[in-house]
C-alpha cells in the first residue's frame, strides 16, 4: 500500500505505460493463475459428470433391450383342462407348473422344425432357455380365453436371463463351466436359434412399465409400478407440502409480528432443512405407523414422511420470493384501499409465484430420489409387484419408489438385475432433468425484475 | 382461494381412503436377507396362481424381521417373518410379551456357505476350518503357546496355502450368517488346532473358551460386511488376495467373477450339503404368527404354498435357485397343514 501511495506522489512516472514493470507483471500473473484455477475446478467438474453419464449409459443402456423367444404354444387340453368343461374354476387348478413343460415341449418342437443341429432332445433341455414367467404369460392368456385350449398359439415370450445377457455379451462361453443355469451346448442352440428368427432382441418396454420380479427372474423385473409409487408419493407431497409451505410463508412474511416466538420458528426451520433425511423415516414410522396405524409400505405413509422432509425447502424458497416482490407493490395496494389480505393475494403472491413453484419442484425433485426414510416405513424390498385396483387404491396398497427400487436391484445376485438398476437411474435422472427444466422454464417465462 | 378448497378436499380424500383400507389383504414378511430371494420367489409364484395380491417380502436381517415380527398382534405387524437362523429363546420370550404366543415355525431347507476368492486371483483353492481359524482368530496357538494373532500370510501356517496376503470379508455381526460362520467354522478350526484345549488349560470354563473361539482378530485383516453379498463381490474384485464368504446361491449366480474353494477337500453343492459331506451349512426358517390365519387373506395357503413339493422340492424353483432341498419336507408340510405351533407339536 505504502510503497503504491510513494509511487504516485513521489516521484515522476518514468516508463510507458506500455512496459509492464516487475510488479504488475505479478499482478497479472497472478490473476492469470486464479483464472487458470477456476477453469481447472470446472474442468474436474465437467470430468466428473462425463465419467458419471458414460458410466451410467454404458452400464444401463442394455436395460432397455431384453430378448424374446417366439414359440408356437400347443394348448393342450388333455392336461390344461383335466375335466373337459372350461369351467374356469376349474382351469384356475392347472398351475403355472403344469404350464412349465407345455411351453418347454412346444420349443423342443421348434426346435425340431427349425432344422437346427443339437444334442439338446429332450424337453428340460429347454428350460435354461426361456424365462421362468413364461409359464404365468401362457396360464393367464389361457384364463382370460378358455376356448384357446386344445389349439396352438404363437406366444412371444422372454428368452432366460443368462440368454439375454449372453447375447448382450455379459456371458462368455468359457466362464460357464460352474454355471448350472446354462451350458455351452446351450448357448450354441441359442446362436443357431438366433439366425433362425427365434430369438430376437426387441425394445424392452416391460422395463418401463413393468412389476417387479422375483430373484429367479431378473429378465422380467421392471421399474413401472415403482414409478407409480414414486408418482403416488409426489402427489401427496405436493397437495400437503404445497399449501401447507405456502400458507406458513405467507404468514410469517407478511403477517407475523417481528418478536422471539417469530425467530425462533424461523431458525428451527432453517434448521430442519438440514435434519438428515432417515430421522424423518424414524418419525414416520413411529406417529403415522406405529401410533397412527396407518398401513405399512404404503405410499401414503412415504408421501407424509417426504412432505415432512420437503416443508422447510419449500417455506425457505417462498420466504424468498416474497422478499423479493418489492414494497411498492404492497404500498400501492395498501394506499388505494386494498386490505392487507387483499394485497399478498391479489398483488404480491402472484408476482412471487414463479419462485414459490421452482422452489417447490425443486423441493419435490429432492423428494423423489430420497432412500433412507423409505428404507424404515417398508417400501423397499420386494414390494412394487401388483399395480393398485384403482386411483385410491394406489395410495395405501404396498408399494416401493423408484430409487428404493434401483437400490433393491443393485443387492440381488442376478447380474442382469445390476444392469436393470442402472437402467432405472437412468429413468430417474430423466425424470429430475425433466422437473428441473420445467422449473428453469416456469422461471423464464413468468419472472419479473424491478 | 380455489386451489386451497381444491387441496383441502384433496386431503380429506386421501385421509378417507387411509383408513377405509384398513383392512390388509396382502401378506407382509419381513427378515433374512439370505431368506429373501427364496420369500420373493414363492411370493411371485404365489400371486400367480392364487387369486390373493402377491405378498409383500422385505429384508433386512433375521435379528431385524425377528424384532418386528414380536411387537405384537394385528394388521399393522407383519404376519411372516424369515430367519436364516432359530429364533432364540430370548426372542420367543418378547413375542409372548407382546401377545404373540402361538408361532409356527416352518424349515424350508438348507444353506451352504462358501469361501470364494476373486476368479483370477491366488490359488485359494481349499480350506479346512483350521485355516480359517489360524487366518482369523483373534488368538491362535503358536508352537503350543496362545498367542495374539500375527499371520500375515496364509502360507506361514500351512504350506499348502498360496504366499498371498491375508484379507477376509466376512459378514457382519447383524447376519445370520456369522453365527454360522462362528459355530461352523472358527470354533470347529479351533478345536482342531487345539487352541480351545489351549484356552481351557489356560483357565478358562467351556463357555469362555467357546467364546474365544469365536473371537475375530481386530487388526484389519478380517473386514465385517455389514451389507449385502454384493457388497462383499465389490470389495474382492477390488482386492485379488481377498476371500469372502457367500451364500451358496449367490455364488452359483456368479461363478463368472467367483473362485470357490473347498472346505476339508469337499466342494460345496447342492448335492454335498444335503447328504452333509459340506461341513458349513444352516436351515433356514420362515415364522408365521397363527393368531393371523383366518384375518389375513391366504396366510395358510402361503405357507403351505412355501413348502409344497412343487416349490420347495428337489426339483422345485428354489432348490434351481441354490436352496439344499430339505430331506424331511413332508414332515414339515404336515405340520403346516395342522398349524402346528412351536412347543406343542415337535
Amino acid at each position: 500500500m505504502s510503497d503504491a501511495t510513494q509511487h504516485g506522489a513521489g516521484q515522476p512516472a518514468t516508463r510507458s505505460l506500455h512496459h509492464l514493470d516487475a510488479r504488475t507483471k505479478r499482478r497479472n500473473a497472478s490473476e492469470k493463475r486464479f483464472k487458470a484455477l477456476g477453469i481447472g475446478a470446472i474442468g474436474i467438474g465437467l470430468a466428473f459428470l462425463v465419467i458419471l453419464l458414460v458410466t451410467i449409459v454404458s452400464n444401463g443402456a442394455t436395460a432397455f433391450q431384453q430378448t424374446f423367444v417366439e414359440v408356437p404354444v400347443y394348448l393342450g387340453a388333455a392336461k390344461l383342462d383335466k375335466k373337459g368343461n372350461r369351467d374356469p374354476e376349474d382351469l384356475k387348478k392347472a398351475t403355472t407348473f403344469t404350464y412349465k413343460p407345455l411351453i418347454e415341449q412346444s420349443l423342443l418342437d421348434a426346435v425340431e422344425k427349425s432344422g437346427a443341429t443339437t444334442d439338446l432332445a429332450k424337453a428340460k433341455d429347454m428350460k435354461n432357455l426361456i424365462s421362468a414367467s413364461a409359464a404365468s404369460q401362457v396360464r393367464d392368456a389361457v384364463l382370460a380365453d378358455p376356448s384357446i385350449i386344445g389349439t396352438t398359439v404363437d406366444f412371444k415370450i422372454l428368452a432366460s436371463s443368462r440368454v439375454d445377457s449372453y447375447l448382450k455379451g455379459r456371458v462368455h462361453r468359457d466362464e460357464i463351466a460352474k454355471d448350472k443355469n446354462i451350458t455351452v451346448a446351450q448357448l450354441d442352440l441359442v446362436d443357431q436359434l438366433r439366425d433362425a428368427g427365434i430369438i430376437h432382441k426387441g425394445f424392452n418396454w416391460a422395463f418401463i412399465f413393468g412389476a417387479d420380479a422375483s430373484d429367479s427372474r431378473a429378465e422380467q423385473a421392471g421399474i413401472g409400478i415403482s414409478m407409480l409409487g414414486s408418482f403416488y408419493m409426489m402427489l401427496v407431497v405436493l397437495v400437503l407440502a404445497l399449501p401447507i409451505g405456502v400458507a406458513a410463508s405467507i404468514y410469517l412474511e407478511e403477517f407475523a409480528p417481528k418478536n422471539r416466538i417469530t425467530d425462533l420458528i424461523e431458525v428451527n426451520i432453517s434448521n430442519l432443512a438440514a435434519v438428515p433425511s432417515i430421522v424423518f423415516g424414524i418419525l414416520g414410522l413411529a406417529v403415522f405407523i406405529q401410533f397412527a396405524h396407518l398401513p405399512q409400505s404404503a405410499p401414503l405413509v412415504g408421501g407424509l414422511v417426504l412432505t415432512l422432509m420437503t416443508l422447510p425447502t419449500i417455506i425457505i424458497s417462498t420466504r424468498a420470493a416474497l422478499k423479493a416482490v418489492p414494497p411498492s407493490i404492497r404500498d400501492a395496494a395498501l394506499g388505494v384501499g386494498a386490505s392487507k389480505m387483499q394485497s399478498v393475494f391479489h398483488h404480491v403472491l402472484p408476482l412471487a409465484m414463479p419462485g414459490i413453484l421452482t422452489g417447490t419442484i425443486i423441493g419435490l425433485a429432492q423428494a423423489l430420489g430420497e432412500t433412507a426414510p423409505l428404507l424404515l416405513i417398508g417400501m423397499v424390498g420386494y414390494i412394487a409387484t401388483n399395480s393398485p385396483d384403482g386411483f385410491l387404491d394406489g395410495f395405501v396398497s404396498p408399494n416401493s419408489a423408484m430409487p428404493a427400487q434401483i437400490y433393491e436391484w443393485a443387492k440381488r445376485a442376478d447380474p442382469a438385475f445390476y444392469e436393470r438398476a442402472w437402467g432405472g437411474i437412468i429413468i430417474l435422472l430423466i425424470f429430475l432433468l425433466g422437473m428441473n427444466i420445467i422449473a428453469i422454464i416456469l422461471r423464464r417465462k413468468f419472472e419479473r425484475r424491478w | 382461494m380455489k386451489s386451497f378448497n381444491l387441496a383441502a378436499s384433496a386431503i380429506a380424500i386421501v385421509a378417507a381412503s387411509g383408513t377405509a383400507a384398513f383392512a390388509r389383504d396382502n401378506i407382509q414378511v419381513a427378515g433374512s436377507s439370505t431368506v429373501l430371494p427364496y420369500a420373493s420367489i414363492v411370493a411371485e409364484a404365489f400371486g400367480e396362481n392364487f387369486d390373493y395380491p402377491t405378498p409383500v417380502v422385505e429384508s433386512g436381517g433375521s435379528s431385524a424381521g425377528l424384532k418386528r415380527f414380536c411387537e405384537g398382534v394385528g394388521e399393522n405387524t407383519i404376519d411372516v417373518a424369515n430367519a436364516s437362523r432359530k429364533i432364540k429363546d430370548k426372542e420367543v420370550a418378547t413375542c409372548a410379551d407382546n401377545g404373540v404366543t402361538d408361532i409356527m415355525e416352518v424349515r424350508i431347507g438348507y444353506d451352504g456357505i462358501v469361501f470364494a476368492s476373486q476368479k483370477d486371483g491366488p490359488a485359494f483353492n481349499a480350506f479346512t476350518p483350521s485355516d480359517i481359524f489360524n487366518a482369523l482368530g483373534a488368538k491362535v496357538l503358536k508352537d503350543g503357546e496362545i498367542v495374539d494373532n500375527g499371520y500375515a500370510k496364509w502360507n506361514e501356517f500351512n504350506s499348502d496355502l498360496p504366499d498371498a496376503d491375508i484379507i477376509a470379508f466376512i459378514p457382519g455381526t447383524k447376519h445370520g450368517t456369522r453365527e454360522v460362520f462362528e459355530e461352523k467354522v472358527l470354533e470347529a478350526g479351533c478345536e482342531a488346532t487345539g487352541a480351545k484345549e489351549a484356552f481351557i488349560a489356560s483357565g478358562m470354563d467351556e463357555k469362555a473358551a467357546g467364546k474365544a473361539c469365536m473371537e475375530v482378530r481386530t487388526d484389519g485383516k478380517a473386514v465385517d460386511i455389514d451389507g449385502d453379498y454384493t457388497e462383499t463381490l465389490a470389495r474382492i474384485g477390488s482386492n485379488p488376495n481377498g476371500i469372502g464368504v457367500f451364500g451358496l446361491a449367490f455364488y452359483e449366480n456368479n461363478t463368472d467373477k467367483l473362485k470357490v474353494a473347498t472346505m476339508s477337500g469337499v466342494e460345496p453343492s447342492t448335492e454335498t450339503i444335503a447328504s452333509g459331506e459340506y461341513p458349513v451349512s444352516r436351515p433356514l426358517y420362515f415364522y408365521v404368527k397363527k393368531a393371523h390365519i383366518g384375518v389375513i387373506p391366504g396366510l395358510k395357503e402361503y405357507a403351505e404354498f412355501f413348502v409344497s413339493d412343487e416349490i420347495a422340492g428337489p426339483d422345485g424353483p428354489l432348490a434351481q435357485y441354490g436352496l439344499v432341498a430339505d430331506p424331511e419336507l413332508a414332515k414339515t408340510q404336515d405340520a403346516v397343514a395342522n398349524e402346528v405351533t412351536m412347543g406343542s407339536g415337535s
